[in-house]
Order: structure tokens, then sequence, then C-alpha cells
């Protein structure tokens, strides 16, 4: 008879069986908030169960009702679907369709006040999707779009989720058991909670430090600046088409911002330190900004707008027996893709649960190295960052930056160093390591400082013949 | 093409991939048809019709060889690309991703089985 080693870290047969957490048929879960990584969890959930032949109740609570335009029907997000998650989902055949993508991304134009320059997607073709979280604005009449939010949650509604309308008031544990209570509803038991409430819900305080079942503490938090400027369709095709623009201005406090075409809407996203209502002026005020507006817009004062906050740091412990915290309330991307953030931690999480076991050492076997590569990638995105914010307070080093993405663009055939950095920095496509290593190539070095130079030499003006 | 429409679209037609040119990613339908068509000696030969969420050019993920049919849009079609390197990545990450490809790849593999056995003399 043969035996089959046990690898360092993994589990013996004994261990295995040993009082292990699981789902089985019949088992009853429950999810914490209808955005993207409630309903990737629970469609992924559902179907890989499916595939295994165990039948499962879920029930997925969401307060928001995503045909209402404004906050009401809101998850406050800019609303970009990256190129990696794009493809992702057509992969595991979820396709996105023209009614929730608002408007195909085919470009990026970098904005800075020495000059702009546009980057096209690697294949030329829409590659990244625009959506709105929410039904649209407040004050929107109709819309001929679906909400992104709303959307995957019918899918996994279909999938054979129980969509609960109402938001979660109390969780309590019995037995080792969550059990949740909605407003005038009776209390409800189950063998897995998973959390996806974001970072700006109040639920998120029903597990601060010695309510949950286990250490979870909540991710360090930064304030945005999110609003929606009327533009009307012929004037966003006109002005912006199917490209995304990104600013890097010198403007104090301001770190990074972008408007992001959709369908009738700009969205304006920004990122800074004390943000106010003077960032904001100063942001619309500076002279590459008013270049890509049209000249007779307004400004964005009667705009729908919010201040939602972002995940920056990371959860600590997002795992307990029978408790998992997924997307914005876990770990996610540092400032890019937090949509494909949680799509990566809800997969994680449902393959976890199917495939391994609900008890905590199943999620942190399991579950925790897909948050943990995040969390390690975030922290060269702040390198990454970090060299932004220098480029944008130094000229010499945005002339320099300029002039190396003309000239890639220039000489077709030639390997697009900068231009691929920018692209996966303000795209979020490729993780922040890749960027950083595409920045030490000997090439990508050497091209840098020659356009610096190149960029900062004093020119003179030809000399006029008369 | 929608304003909202992600991949490239296109016309009735228009050859998307060609058979034996080299290949480094795999295409979904998004919407629209289009046809699979395979040079042979005899002449070309119509594989297969197919339309949105169905994929083809998979075999490029996980051989060198070239591609083996051409493929045009019927009617006009949009079609996405998923880059070999993107997709690898994730299939490292979450080996699952694969499944709806081993999937398909599975039912294309028994359909071809059963053509075969129908085309055989009894023995």
């Amino acid at each position: 008879m043969s035996t089959i080693p046990v690898q360092a870290g993994e589990e013996t047969p004994a261990e295995c069986t040993a009082g292990r957490l699981e789902l089985e048929d019949g088992s009853r879960v429950g999810v914490m908030g209808g955005g993207p990584a409630g309903s990737f969890f629970s469609y992924f959930l559902l179907d890989l169960a499916a595939r295994v032949g165990t039948r499962l109740e879920l029930d997925l609570y969401e307060s928001k009702d995503y045909s209402v335009p404004g906050p009401a029907g809101c998850n406050m997000c800019g609303g970009i679907i990256s190129e990696s998650l794009v493809q992702t989902l057509a992969a595991e055949g979820i396709r996105l369709p023209p009614t929730v993508i608002t408007r195909g991304i085919d470009a990026y134009v970098l904005h800075m006040d020495v000059g702009t320059v546009r980057l096209e997607t690697p294949r030329l073709e829409m590659r990244i999707g625009a959506v709105h979280r929410g039904a649209g604005p407040r004050g929107l009449q109709a819309a001929d779009w679906q909400s992104f939010d709303g959307y995957l949650l019918e899918l996994a509604a279909q999938k054979g989720a129980r969509v609960v309308r109402g938001r979660v008031e109390d969780v309590e544990w019995q037995a080792g058991r969550p059990q949740l209570r909605v407003r005038n509803g009776a209390s409800q038991g189950y063998d897995l909670l998973a959390v996806a409430c974001g970072v700006n819900s109040a639920s998120i305080k029903l597990f601060e430090a010695g309510k949950g079942n286990g250490s979870y503490r909540p991710p360090a938090t930064a304030k945005t600046y999110i609003s929606e400027l009327h533009l009307g369709r012929e004037r966003i095709a006109q002005y912006f088409g199917h490209a995304m623009h990104v600013f890097l201005l010198n403007i104090p406090r301001l770190e990074f911002a972008a408007l992001i075409p959709k369908g009738d809407y700009v969205t304006f996203c920004l990122l800074g330190q004390n943000i106010d209502e003077d960032l904001v002026r100063a942001f619309f005020g500076a002279a590459p900004v008013r270049a890509c507006l049209p000249p007779d817009w307004s400004g964005p004062k009667e705009s729908c707008h919010c201040s939602p906050r972002i995940n920056v740091g990371g959860a600590s412990e997002p795992y307990a027996d029978r408790l998992v915290f997924l997307g914005d309330c876990g770990v996610s991307r540092l400032y890019k893709d937090g949509i494909g953030a949680a799509y990566r931690t809800a997969k994680a999480a449902a393959v976890t649960a199917v495939f391994q076991g609900i008890g905590r050492e199943d999620f942190r076997r399991h579950f925790w190295p897909a948050c943990r590569s995040l969390a390690r990638d975030n922290r060269l995105g702040r390198l990454v960052f970090a060299v932004t914010r220098l480029i944008q307070k130094w000229r010499f080093a945005r002339r320099g930056v300029l002039d190396m993405v003309r000239r890639e663009q220039a000489h077709a055939g030639r390997v697009r160093r900068m231009s691929e950095v920018l692209w996966n920095t303000f795209t979020g496509s490729a993780p922040y390591g890749e960027i950083l290593l595409g920045t030490m190539h000997p090439a990508y070095i050497g091209r840098l400082i020659g356009s610096t130079l190149a960029g900062n030499w004093p020119r003179r003006e030809p000399a006029r013949k008369d | 093409m929608s304003a909202g429409s992600l991949g490239k679209t296109y016309r009735p037609g228009e050859v998307i991939v060609h058979q034996g040119d080299t290949g480094d990613c795999m295409y979904v339908v998004q919407d629209g048809q289009v046809e699979v068509v395979q040079e042979q000696g005899s002449g070309p030969v119509r594989l297969a019709v197919i339309g949105p969420g169905d994929f083809f050019g998979e075999m490029a993920l996980f051989e060198r060889e070239v591609r083996s049919a051409t493929v045009r849009a019927v009617d006009e079609a949009t079609v996405l690309t998923v880059d070999k390197k993107t997709f690898l990545r994730r299939v490292h990450a979450d080996p699952s991703l694969a499944y709806r490809l081993v999937q398909t790849m599975s039912q294309r593999l028994r359909k071809l089985n059963t053509e075969f056995a129908q085309r055989q003399p009894p023995p």
C-alpha cells in the first residue's frame, strides 16, 4: 500500500475531518451588501455549489434600490470596469451588455500643464467600460442605461439568491452561528455570513472591535470627491469621444483627477488632501481642464455630487469562523480597480467556502492569500503613486515624461515602455509590481533620461528670413 | 456600434482571425454571429457558427501552434479579445476560471466524437 506524503502546510487526513466547518446540502448563507462584492460572491458561491451538487439557500441583504436615481440608489464610485476585469468576466461567461456599459473606453488622454498626450488601448478596441453604479445622478428623468450594481444583483438572483430589501440592523452570534435582524423583521440564522457592505455604510460598525466573531479591524480610508456633470450625449461625443481624461496638475492638495465620459454625463473623480470647494474650483479653473470642456459649460455647482470614502489600508483579519469580509470592507486595490478587487476577493471566498470549508483556518489558508497578494501589491502601489506625485510636482519631469510618450507614439513598432507604464498606472490594468518592474528596465531609464534632457533643452525660435 | 459596446466591431464577411496566423489571444463574441471556416484540400469547410457569449481561438492560450481555422463575421459582429497573459495570470491565481473553457471544449469534443462516429461505416 502506498501513502501520499503530507507537504508542509497541508492537513493530515485526521485534521481534514476533525470538527471541520463546511457548507452542506441545505446550508444557509447570509450576504450583507448587494454591491459588486456581495453580488459576485453570491453568484459564484451558488454557481460553484451547483457544480458539486450542493443546494444552498442564500439571502442577499441590500437596502438600496438601484432603479432610483441619486444617492438612494448609488454606491458612489467613479464607475470604471478595468481592462483586465472586462476580459476576466468575459472568460467567466459574464457579458456586460451595452445597456450597462454607458460608454466603451478605448483611450486615456493625459493632461499636464506642459502638454497633452493620448494613449490608446493596446489592441485598439473598447476594452474598458464606464458604468453608472446606480440608476444615475439625482434629478434624472429618464435613462436608456441600467445600473451596473443592479445588473450584477439580477445575475445573482438568477443564480438563486433571494434578495432581501432591507438594512441589517443587528448581528448576533448564537452557538457560533451568525443571526441577522433587519428593521421590523425576525432574526435569521445562517451557517455562513459574508459581509460586503463597503466602507461608507453604517453596517460596518456592527463588526467593530469586540462585536464580531473574530479580530476584524476595518480598513483605513480616505475621502474622495465624485460629481456627475451633465453635458449631453452630443457634446460628450464631441469633446471626450471614447477617451477617459486624466490630469497630472501641480495644484496644492490635488493628487489625481479624472473625467470619465458616460451616457449623458461626465463623471468627475478627485483624489486629494482635505478636499473642499476651493480645491474643486482650482481644478476646474486650470487651463488644461478648461481646454477639454465646452467653453459655454457653466460649472459643477448644480451637479449631483458626493464625498465617499475609499479603502486605502486593507482590513486586518477579514475572516473568522463562518464569517468573511469582501470588497472595500476587506482588502481592495489602492486607488484603482476597486471593482476588480471586489471580484477577486469574492471569487476567492466563494471557492474557499465551497471546496475548502468555512472555518477561520480555511479562510486563512485559501482566501487570505488573494487578499494578501492585493495588500502586498498595494505597498508597491504607494511607491508608484509617490513617484507620480513627484512628476506632478516637478515641471522638468513632466516635460521628460511627455517627450518620451510622444516619441513612442510617433514611432510605430517601437516598444512603448512609458506609454505602457502610464496606461497601467491610470487604468489599473496590471499589478503595481509589474508597473514598477517596467520602470527598472535599462531601456526605460535610458530613454527617460534622454527625453528629460531633450524635453527641457532650451529651444531657440527659428530665425526669420525677412 | 453602440457607445457602450465592448470589443471591436467587424463588418459582414470581415475576417477576425486567419488560418495559419500565430495568435496570443482568444476571442469572446459580444454581439452578432461569426463563422469558423477551415481551408481543406477540397476547399473551405464551415465548422461552426457561434454567437454572443461563445468564444473562439482558445487553442492559442495553450499551444504555440498557428490558428487552425479562419473566423469571420457573418453579420455585423462585436468581438472582445482576451489576452493570453491576462487570462493565464488570472488562471494561475484562480484555476476555477478555466472551468467554463474546459466545459465548452469538452462539449465540442463530444460533438466531434458523435459526428466522427456517424461517418464511420458500421462494423
